[in-house]
């Protein structure tokens, strides 16, 4: 279970302040489908990487699971990274050298994992994705939807709880992302909860629920299908 | 994550880029080399004059002139050696040998050489430890005592003199006068001073023809006495009575000091050993000094490595990297770069010191201490120099880090 309460997130650029987040209060159930959209620069990815732990906010306070995670050492972070979560880019991020398996196996390994026992739940990942055949291929030998699925693979394999995507389908055409989005509906009915950026409102509609951000704050909040809007104190 | 899989790490970057490493090693491949090749021929130098010293024995006692308390005078001289010859002033004394010396032009049927002539006393060469002899005789007494013309050459000086023909008997002439060839000498073979191009003829001789220098009181100089004790240990009461003789020889007040300076093997070898450790001592920092120009290649590179990866560790971070496991990676990245270029440099230095040895005819000695000094000098450089770069890593933001382009 994520609860956020009066997060905000400020970068000092010089003598100037950029408010990217502006106090967001959000709270997202074990099991949820969500979606996150708004305009460009709403704040959207730096949501998600606080969500993801890949970023503390500047404000406010933020439990992952009932634990307080807005005020962790760096390592603590990287353990809940590498445990707990699994994260999804836009641009992949894919080692460049690295073969599909490794690539996969890699937070296994971070996790102290032995080498048979990774390549081995490695291989599994890859075949959930639909990679059973491309598990030597480098990144540059693969689309961009089998390298995105690959990304998928390696948020997975440790099995985590939560699975977040950044515009996970934003360098895809549509049916590469189709083939994405139904593997977040299988993941998600396995009770994994999803939470994915898009400006897509299509692409939306996969989720059960829609979260609008605009200037660092929710301004909507709604189930898919019957609409209701919250109101916000700033 | 266990030091294995860092290690493990570690290799697979440095061989996805296998010429940076290379040249990245190159430089402590150098040092190292350098370092190895340095030491172990000073030491093979070091070792073979020691040999040498102690094979002639260290009953052997040289007396050498020390003008700047003679008044300019040479202060040796042939009453000083026999005054030294007598067992009644210098019972510690067995033999006592002395030499006169300076630089001729030699010449031979229209071939000429520059090369050191001495006057010696019949038993210069047995004392001396040249008792070998390719052809011919050495001196006798009755050379001396007649002032004959006759030479003894150096092996070097007589191949030099007579390239095709047998030199005995043969006539050659020093400053206008004509000597005949009554012996050469075998090689010697010495690391110290070549005395392979010198030629020997009786003191009496030089002292007549060639060098006619005289002391303050008139009598013939020499340029060196050598003096054999009769034993080892009487060798330090030998060094006093020469002392003791000589002083009175040259009526030295009380309050001054000796106008002559003695040497024996057993300081000689303490003055080589300060001299060539200094020297070893002196090249080595040298090498030193380009390992860690070497090591600052690797701290160099390093550091463009962390940038260029920036990305790299921004992933690795975000799917749970702790600190410790990026600062693993890139530590044993330099480690490794700088123990293989350190293995490599001790081969190569191995290499190069034995054609080197060969060339100069020296011998190399090359001790497990340097080997473990210089790899683990090697090591350090690398977990030196790999500290500031691995921890620039290891502190990225892994938001920032993905964000860099
Ligand atoms: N590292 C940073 N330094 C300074 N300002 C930043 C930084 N990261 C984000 N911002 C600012 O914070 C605001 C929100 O950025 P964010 O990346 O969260 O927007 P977004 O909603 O993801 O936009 P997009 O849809 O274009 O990806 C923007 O105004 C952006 O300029
Ligand atoms: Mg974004």
């Amino acid at each position: 279970m994520i609860e956020m309460r009066n997060i905000t997130k400020t970068y000092e650029m010089g003598t100037q302040a950029v408010h990217a987040l502006r106090g967001v209060d959000l709270r997202i159930e074990e099991g949820e489908f969500l979606a996150i959209m708004g305009p460009s620069g709403s704040g959207k990815s730096t949501l998600m990487n606080i969500i993801g732990c890949l970023d503390t906010p500047t404000g406010g306070s933020y439990s992952l699971d009932d634990v307080d995670v807005s005020q962790m050492s760096d390592d603590d972070l990287a353990r809940i990274r590498n445990k707990r979560v699994g994260f999804v880019f836009q641009q992949y991020n894919l080692l460049s050298r690295t073969t599909a398996v490794k690539q996969v196996a890699l937070p296994l390994m971070y996790a102290g994992v032995g080498r048979r026992e990774r390549i081995r739940r490695a291989q599994e990942a890859l075949q959930a994705v639909g990679l059973g055949d491309r598990m030597d291929h480098r990144p540059d030998e693969l689309s961009g939807g089998q390298q995105q699925r690959a990304a998928i693979a390696r948020a997975l394999v440790t099995q985590p709880s939560i699975i977040l995507a950044d515009e996970p389908t934003g360098n895809l055409d549509t049916s590469s992302g189709e083939e994405i989005l139904e593997i977040f509906k299988e993941l998600n009915a396995q009770d994994i909860t999803v939470i994915f950026v898009t400006h897509d409102p299509e692409v939306a509609e996969y989720a059960k629920r829609t979260v609008l951000l605009r200037d660092g704050l929710i301004e909507s909040d709604k189930q898919n299908g019957h609409k209701r809007t919250m109101e916000h104190a700033s | 994550m266990n030091l294995n899989e860092s290690f493990l790490t570690a290799l697979d970057s440095l061989m996805a880029n296998k010429l940076r490493a290379a040249l990245t090693m190159l430089g402590v491949i150098i040092g190292v080399a350098a370092v190895i090749a340095l030491l172990s021929l000073g030491n093979g130098v070091n070792e073979s004059i020691t040999g040498e010293i102690s094979s002639i024995g260290t009953n052997l006692i040289s007396v050498m002139p020390d003008r700047e308390n003679s008044g300019g005078y040479p202060p040796l001289s042939t009453a000083d050696v026999e005054a030294l010859s007598d067992p009644l002033r210098a019972p510690a004394i067995s033999q006592v040998a002395a030499s006169v010396q300076g630089g001729q032009e030699v010449i031979y049927s229209g071939a000429s050489v520059n090369t050191t002539v001495l006057g010696v006393t019949a038993n210069y060469f047995e004392v001396n430890n040249m008792t070998e002899f390719q052809s011919g005789d050495g001196l006798n007494q009755n050379d001396l005592d007649t002032s004959a013309r006759v030479v003894v050459l150096g092996a070097g000086a007589a191949s030099d003199l007579f390239p095709e023909e047998y030199p005995i008997s043969k006539s050659i002439k020093i400053n206008g006068v004509s000597y005949e060839v009554i012996g050469v000498l075998e090689e010697s073979g010495s690391a110290m001073g070549n005395t392979d191009d010198n030629i020997y003829l009786p003191l009496s001789t030089a002292q007549k023809r060639l060098y006619p220098d005289r002391t303050r009181s008139g009598e013939r100089a020499v340029s060196g006495i050598n003096v054999q004790a009769a034993s080892e240990e009487l060798a330090e009461a030998a060094q006093e009575q020469i002392t003791e003789v000589l002083r009175d020889q040259h009526d030295i007040i009380y309050a001054a000091d000796d106008d002559f300076t003695i040497l024996s093997q057993a300081e000689l070898l303490d003055v080589f050993d300060t001299i060539t450790a200094t020297m070893t001592a002196f090249l080595g920092s040298i090498a030193g000094i380009s390992l860690v120009v070497g090591g600052i290649g690797i701290m160099n590179i390093m550091l463009v490595s962390v940038t260029e990866r920036t990305r790299e560790i921004g992933i690795r971070k975000a799917i749970g990297a702790l600190k410790r496991d990026i600062l693993a990676q890139f530590l044993i990245e330099s480690v490794v770069l700088s123990l293989v270029g350190g293995l490599l440099g001790i081969s190569l230095g191995w290499l190069i010191s034995s054609v080197a040895g060969n060339m100069l005819g020296v011998p190399t000695v090359m001790d497990g201490g340097t080997v473990l000094l210089s790899s683990g000098f090697a090591a350090a450089i690398g977990l030196i120099f790999g500290i500031y770069p691995a921890w620039r890593a290891a502190g990225l933001q892994p938001i920032e880090a993905l964000r860099y382009e």
